[in-house]
């Protein structure tokens, strides 16, 4: 994975709130908090992994950093390469802030894989239709030279040209999934958000769609930021890692600091149930109690409180801040400096490290 | 029951603009399309320009539109629906006596389409894919495609001149128009109140043709929903779980799955309002029914606009309290409406 | 080869009618089929009475040595009227009104009514909540004395007709474009084409509203039966084609006079055809639900 060392995305203080109506004038009575203020910045042709249980706001922080959803609070710049334009360079855009012209041209630079391949392809349109349609939309192309675009962008994928005439519902998953990204694809983008594109696959497919991910962006030079559930796959094809609990990040480090040197209690929670490969290894597992709470009123303080076996007092009080303890390793827990967290025992990297304190 | 009571208060201010907006478009269409309403009553006879004068002065027609529509409104909420052109009495008195006897003809009709409708529905259900089924669905199918008037038409033809067993129009007899006298208006109820079997007997049969015209037209939408819904009734787990439980096929129908599949009958009853309406007044014109259809048909004819705007609002005004009253009960009914 | 989902090979060959296209998109629906039959013929019986009113040499609107009011016989199949026409002759021109105040408007309120539909769904807000306030309150009253009351105002004959009958209808699309547009706004790839950048209008009419075909090509088919009836209720009426036109409507109530002497095929025969009219149009509109919902699919015959 070729990385530069020039930030492409840079998000400060996103915050997502949903409000919650009720009655029959539709009074705001409260929010639901899916994205809670979080930073994070992912350098150019690099992958960052995006984690968390369901609901924890990971989807969404994905959807408002393309403003598909639009975002309440919060700065989400974007170096973008195309519109510096002839000068060369780049050009900063804040996503949020941007107008819809300048929104138009950044779609072309930031684009976005589906979790579902049944129902993100419009049924009733052609391969060819719905891959080449972004070139329509953005007038990129025409006629033969569209068609000649598109069949290239699906052969880049793993499918031929003939498919360009045939019907999603003709398609296999994994295929439908090929399509999405040869959509994706299509106009040339800096930044793919891959919202979680593997998790409705067969397992083996996931291999495959995964491999294809990474053969890609090394041909095209393209990030990621890749959202998933499943932290045995983020583990695979991330460079760095962000962790997600309830709104906010609890974790960021590169893939190996993560499970080598896990800060966060959760983050251990969730690294001790990823399987390895070794008949050799056990681990305690690390069973969190309880239920996530409503992202609607998260509990006090740290929100991780009242499922954390290590938590002391001052955690239900005051939400902990997120720091970097070196090495652009983030956390954002109290008791990060004296917490010995279990590591993953993982031959590949060798690491190993002993029970928590 | 807070629940209630808030639901009930969002339909309630949802109403009140739809009855506005209703009032709006008839005052539309009768006012502000074409030509001159005066005129148009008057057949277009050469008449003096102070007669037309007065008549427009009377019909109020010489004032804006905006004060018109203003006057209108206010009319409406006071109760003050004009005086006929044709008659010179108030519009809403006419209205209200003839009110009962549509209800009554709405009543049984829909009396009529229910039994009919229900228990085709469910027999069809309960023996779904085999002939009888298929046969009963045809059944449902046809009355879709039947022309009210012409069924009306058929079964006056059939009972009443070929076979004389159902007189062919009208609410009374002759003779028993003499003698009977209404209490409420509802003939059927009057009957009985006073107690007086030949009067009963003689309504009765006026009332034959009429519903039975009403609800075999309406029997269609009501049979398919019942046979839709008790299908669904009956695939469900719960049936399932009875019929495992060793239960009699009949006491499985009877006393778990009708009550559930009755639900979405009550809305389709709400929904049958407006199609009534319309019904009543083919049927009222056919057998001559003294109701407030036929009433606007004469207005309409008559190009009597006083007539036909307040009967047109009488209707509007009546279809939204029936419905609002039908959800309202819906909603007593099915809690998960309420939330 | 995988299964055919249910979507898109209907309306392809629905509106191209090519031979081919249509007998394979039709394979095994005999609902839809005995529908279209009997839809078809009507159409060419009433085009064919058009062009040539006398062809079966009696000319069904002037007079002619014809006994009066004489029920179904050898030379009159369908009896004769008070004014000796041929009863049958009359019968067979008497679907023009009823088949082109029909089809123009539903047309009428299809487009109008999917297009407010389809905006008012997608879109959303206080002008949807406005639209659909305003179409319920339509809705909610019946719709055959609006069309009475219209008709009545705009004067008799086909172009009222069709004017009035095509607004009543207006709250029937705006309400199913409208539900199927609210579903297929909160679809995957509606997203994913917001995502591209698409502008609001594209959406509209190039993902949502072809999403709609299905539901609106059935929802017609039925309305379609239901606006037979209405015509012929508003020729009954007298707000029709005036004499001596041959319509089914007006000759019904013209029949209606001789009844009490037992002249009952004034009455019967047009409305035979009436029912088989709407019929054709209903069992059409079964046949489009069953083959675009693939759940509901029963066979009837």
């Amino acid at each position: 994975m070729a990385q530069s060392d020039t930030v492409l995305l840079d998000v400060k203080g996103l915050v997502k709130h949903f409000p919650v109506r009720k009655g029959a004038f539709r009074r705001v009575k409260a929010a639901v908090r899916a994205v809670d203020g979080i930073d994070l910045f992912i350098r150019e042709g690099e992958t960052l992994g995006l984690v968390g249980e369901s609901g924890c706001g990971k989807t969404t922080a994905g959807r408002s950093i393309l403003r598909l959803v639009e975002p309440t609070k919060g700065e989400i710049i974007f170096r973008s390469r195309r519109m510096a334009g002839t000068a060369g360079g780049v050009k900063e855009v804040d996503v949020v802030k941007a107008s819809r012209g300048e929104m138009k041209a950044l779609r072309r630079d930031m684009q976005i894989i589906f979790q579902d391949p049944y129902s993100s392809l419009n049924p009733r349109m052609t391969v060819g239709g719905i891959v080449g349609e972004p070139l329509l939309v953005h007038a990129m192309a025409r006629g033969e030279e569209r068609k000649k675009r598109v069949a290239d962008v699906l052969g880049a994928v793993g499918l031929k040209p003939e498919h360009m005439k045939r019907y999603p519902h003709e398609f296999s998953g994994g295929q439908r999934q090929r399509i999405g990204i040869a959509r994706a694809l299509v106009l040339d983008p800096q930044l793919v958000v891959c919202d979680e594109p593997v998790s409705a696959l067969d397992v083996s497919i996931q291999a495959q769609v995964l491999n294809l991910l990474e053969d890609l962006q090394r041909e095209f030079g393209l990030t990621y930021l890749f959202v998933a559930h499943n932290l045995s796959v983020v583990k695979h094809i991330s460079n760095r890692v962000a962790v997600m609990y309830l709104g906010r990040i609890v974790e960021l480090a590169s893939t190996e600091r993560l499970f080598a040197d896990p800060k966060h209690p959760y983050t251990e929670a969730l690294v001790s149930a990823v399987p390895v490969p070794d008949p050799d290894y056990s681990v305690d597992r690390i069973i969190l109690q309880g239920d996530v709470p409503s992202p609607v009123s998260p509990p006090p303080g740290c929100h991780f409180h009242p499922r954390c076996r290590y938590a002391v007092d001052v955690c239900s009080k005051d939400a902990p801040v997120y720091r970097d303890l070196g090495n652009e390793h983030f956390v954002a827990c109290h008791r990060a400096d004296d917490l010995h967290l279990q590591p993953i025992h993982d031959r590949t990297t060798g690491q190993t490290g002993g029970p928590a304190a | 029951m807070s629940g209630l009571f808030r639901y009930a208060l969002q339909r309630l201010v949802l109403t009140v603009p739809m009855i506005l907006i209703l009032l709006t478009v008839i005052f539309l269409i009768l006012r502000v399309l074409p030509g001159d309403p005066v005129s148009a009553m008057l057949g277009g006879r050469p008449v003096p320009p102070e007669v037309l004068q007065s008549y427009r002065v009377k019909m109020g027609v010489d004032k804006p539109i905006p004060a018109q529509y203003v006057t209108y409104i206010g009319g409406v909420f006071r109760g003050d629906f004009g005086s006929s052109m044709r008659t010179s009495t108030p519009v809403l008195r006419e209205l209200f006596s003839r009110f009962p006897a549509t209800i009554e003809l709405a009543i049984f009709g829909l009396l009529v389409a229910g039994i009919l409708g229900f228990s085709t529905g469910i027999i069809a259900a309960t023996r779904a894919d085999r002939p009888i089924d298929h046969g009963i669905r045809i059944f449902h199918i046809a009355s879709f495609a039947m022309p009210l008037f012409w069924l009306g038409l058929m079964f006056q033809v059939f009972f009443a001149v070929k076979l004389g067993w159902l007189p062919v129009a009208g609410r009374l007899g002759g003779d028993v128009a003499f003698t009977f006298q209404p209490v409420t208006g509802f003939y059927v109820l009057d009957a009985i109140i006073r107690w007086d079997g030949r009067s009963l007997a003689d309504i009765v049969l006026h009332l034959i043709l009429p519903a039975l015209t009403l609800g075999v037209a309406m029997t269609g939408l009501l049979g398919r929903m019942s046979r839709a819904s008790m299908l669904e009734v009956l695939g469900q787990d719960y049936v399932t779980t009875a019929r495992a439980k060793g239960l009699r096929e009949r006491l499985v129908v009877t006393r778990h799955a009708l009550r559930n599949a009755l639900i979405p009958i009550i809305t389709v009853f709400g929904l049958e309002l407006a199609v009534l309406m319309g019904g009543a007044v083919l049927t009222e014109t056919v057998f001559s029914w003294p109701g407030i259809a036929s009433y606007l048909m004469r207005s309409i004819n008559a190009r009597d606009y006083t007539a036909i705007q307040g009967s047109v609002v009488f209707i509007a005004l009546f279809i939204s309290v029936i419905n609002l009253i039908v959800d309202l009960l819906y909603s007593v009914v099915d809690p998960r409406v309420r939330y | 080869m995988p299964e055919t989902r249910e979507t898109t090979p209907i309306r392809r060959s629905l509106l191209a009618r090519t031979a081919g296209g249509v007998t394979r998109g039709l394979r095994g629906q005999t609902v839809l089929k005995v529908g279209l039959v009997i839809v078809i013929a009507f159409i060419v019986m009433t085009v064919v009475a058009q062009m040539w009113p006398s062809m079966n040499g009696f000319d069904p609107t002037k007079y002619r040595g014809a006994p009066r009011l004489e029920g179904p016989s050898a030379t009159h199949w369908m009896g004769t009227d008070q004014l000796q026409r041929d009863v049958f002759t009359r019968v067979i021109a008497g679907g023009f009104a009823s088949l082109v105040v029909a089809f123009s408007a539903v047309a009428l309120s299809m487009i109008a009514g999917s297009i407010l539909g389809w905006i008012s769904g997608y879109t959303g807000g206080w002008l949807d909540r406005s639209l659909s306030l305003f179409m319920d309150a339509i809705y909610s009253f019946p719709s055959m004395i609006l069309a009475i009351v219209l008709v009545a105002m705009f004067g008799s004959g086909l172009s009222p007709m069709i004017w009035a009958v095509g607004f009543v209808y207006i709250p029937t699309y705006f309400r199913v474009t409208r539900a199927e547009s609210l579903q297929v706004r909160e679809t995957t790839y509606i997203e994913a084409v917001k995502a591209i950048g698409a502008s609001r209008t594209r959406i509209v009419l190039r993902h949502v509203a072809p999403n709609t075909v299905n539901a609106i090509m059935a929802v017609s088919s039925f309305n379609l039966a239901d606006a037979i009836l209405t015509v012929a209720a508003l020729s009954f009426l007298g707000f029709g084609l005036p004499p001596p036109a041959p319509d089914w409507g007006f000759d019904i109530q013209n029949g209606q006079k001789y009844l009490q002497s037992g002249s009952w095929w004034l009455i019967t025969f047009p409305g035979l055809m009436i029912i088989a009219l709407s019929l054709g149009f209903g069992l059409i509109g079964e046949g489009i639900s069953d083959l675009v919902n693939p759940k509901r699919r029963r066979k009837l015959g």
